[in-house]
């Protein structure tokens, strides 16, 4: 019963690549929009908080339909993309990883930004007067800092990552070997008969790979308020 | 040599202060005076409405001229009243940093002069978090001597610590002064410890300075 079966691996496969590439893809912005809210004042400052909270609010089915129509090989996006950048969306492992970045993304800045907006300003003020340039106090002092924030950010971007599906199969449908998640792979097993055993040994992969992350990522995040804490 | 001529306004308080600063000169005055204020001007971290600092002949701020230089090209090195050490990095790292960020060569010898001078020498492999209060002052002063300050400026270093620390500390002030050849801006509300290193006061209260001239200001301010 526990023996999986190959298309079971490709969805596994499949659901790990598209988690960690929209991790990773998405850290940087993360990290860019996060100190833009926690540090700056700009006009819309209001807007742009609510647009990036805006996938936790809405239906998922309706964050991918808008994926969807502007991502889509003939979207204007899309083209864009296909066009200067060698990246298809649409129907693609990638669109996967795009969507789970989107739904993800809130998760991801909100972390990182407590934790920036947690930082002392004056230790950044001491390392200004010691010679740092504001490039170089926030990569050796505020982003170290904000360490423990950005890897709960990056965990909880994962996870949701990996659970991802509504977003996901009405952007990319659920095309086996090249879209089909471990979340949608179960959805499919449970619309068709003695799909059961195939399904329960999936579920059992996405507790284990979920916690296994969860466990990893406490033990980083303890290694790095361990670090800034100075002990 | 230092010359502050500045204006600010903090909300209902407002600071107008004129002085100059040689060797090392105590500004001198009860809290709430404006002194810290005022070193944050001369450090680069407020910023005054109005008026003009300059060090040597460099022109760190001028609101006519519209200069404000940052103040990570002012080289001036400052020692907060809480230290400020970095928690991320060890105390040799702390030490180090100032070396780095101004680019600076390799100095062994006054590395190894600076720390024997105030013996941290036993705690360079730690971090900030597990040091006494004194330790952690005398590491702030360290660090802020190894980037070769042109200026070092000293906010009430000594005010968050007990008596017992503050004469464990007062000495490595005295040698510093007598030691480095750094001009020293001393702020303080004790007249005892500008008596130990100052030569020059410049008194302030409300904003204002109301007195400067040699040490003989802190007598009329104690009796």
């Amino acid at each position: 019963m526990l023996e999986l079966t190959p298309e079971e691996w490709t969805a596994i496969r499949i659901s790990l690549r598209v988690a960690l590439v929209a991790t990773a893809a998405s850290l940087p912005f993360g990290i860019a929009v996060a100190y833009a809210l926690a540090r700056r004042q700009f006009w819309g400052k209001a807007a742009v908080d609510a647009l990036v909270h805006l996938p936790l609010v809405l239906p998922p089915v309706v964050t991918g339909y808008l994926l969807l129509i502007s991502f889509g090989r003939k979207a204007p996006l899309g083209m864009f993309f296909e066009k200067y950048v060698g990246i298809v969306f649409s129907f693609r492992w990638t669109g996967a990883a795009l969507a789970c970045a989107i739904m993800a993304f809130p998760l991801m800045v909100r972390a990182i930004r407590l934790s920036f907006e947690a930082i002392d300003h004056k230790l950044e003020d001491a390392s200004a007067t010691l010679g740092a340039g504001p490039l170089w106090v926030f990569l050796t002092v505020t982003l170290p800092l904000a360490l423990p924030g950005v890897i709960a950010g990056m965990v909880l971007c994962f996870a949701k990552a990996l659970g991802e599906f509504g977003a996901t199969i009405t952007f990319v449908s659920n095309i086996p070997g090249e879209t089909q998640t471990i979340a949608s792979a179960i959805y499919t097993l449970t619309q068709v008969p003695n799909g059961d055993a195939a399904a329960m040994r999936l579920v059992l992969v996405s507790i284990v790979i979920s916690f296994a992350a969860l466990v990893v990522s406490g033990w980083l995040a303890n290694r790095a308020v361990q670090r800034s804490h100075g002990d | 040599m230092l010359s502050v001529d500045v204006e600010k306004r903090l909300g209902e308080f407002s600071l107008k202060v004129t002085f100059a600063a040689d060797d090392s000169t105590a500004l001198f005055g009860s809290s709430g005076s404006g002194k810290t204020s005022l070193v944050n001007m001369i450090a680069g971290l407020v910023r005054p409405d109005r008026g003009r600092i300059s060090l040597d002949d460099e022109i760190l701020f001028d609101s006519a001229c519209a200069i404000d230089v940052p103040p990570h090209r002012r080289r001036i090195g400052y020692v907060f009243q809480e230290g400020r050490l970095l928690p991320h990095l060890s105390v040799a790292k702390n030490l180090d940093y100032g070396r780095w960020m101004n680019g600076l060569p390799r100095d062994q010898a006054t590395r190894e002069h600076i720390v024997k001078l105030l013996n941290i020498g036993h705690l360079l492999d730690r971090r900030p978090g597990n040091l006494s209060g004194g330790e952690r002052q005398r590491v702030a002063i360290g660090r802020a001597l190894l980037m070769k300050p042109r200026l070092l400026l000293l906010d009430e270093p000594l005010a968050s610590l007990d008596r017992a620390r503050r004469l464990e500390i007062l000495p490595f002030l005295v040698r510093l002064r007598d030691e480095t050849k750094v001009p020293i801006v001393y702020v303080s509300h004790q007249a005892g410890e500008i008596q130990r290193i100052a030569t020059q006061v410049v008194r302030i209260e409300d904003g204002r300075v109301i007195g400067a001239g040699g040490l003989e200001l802190l007598d009329a301010a104690t009796g």
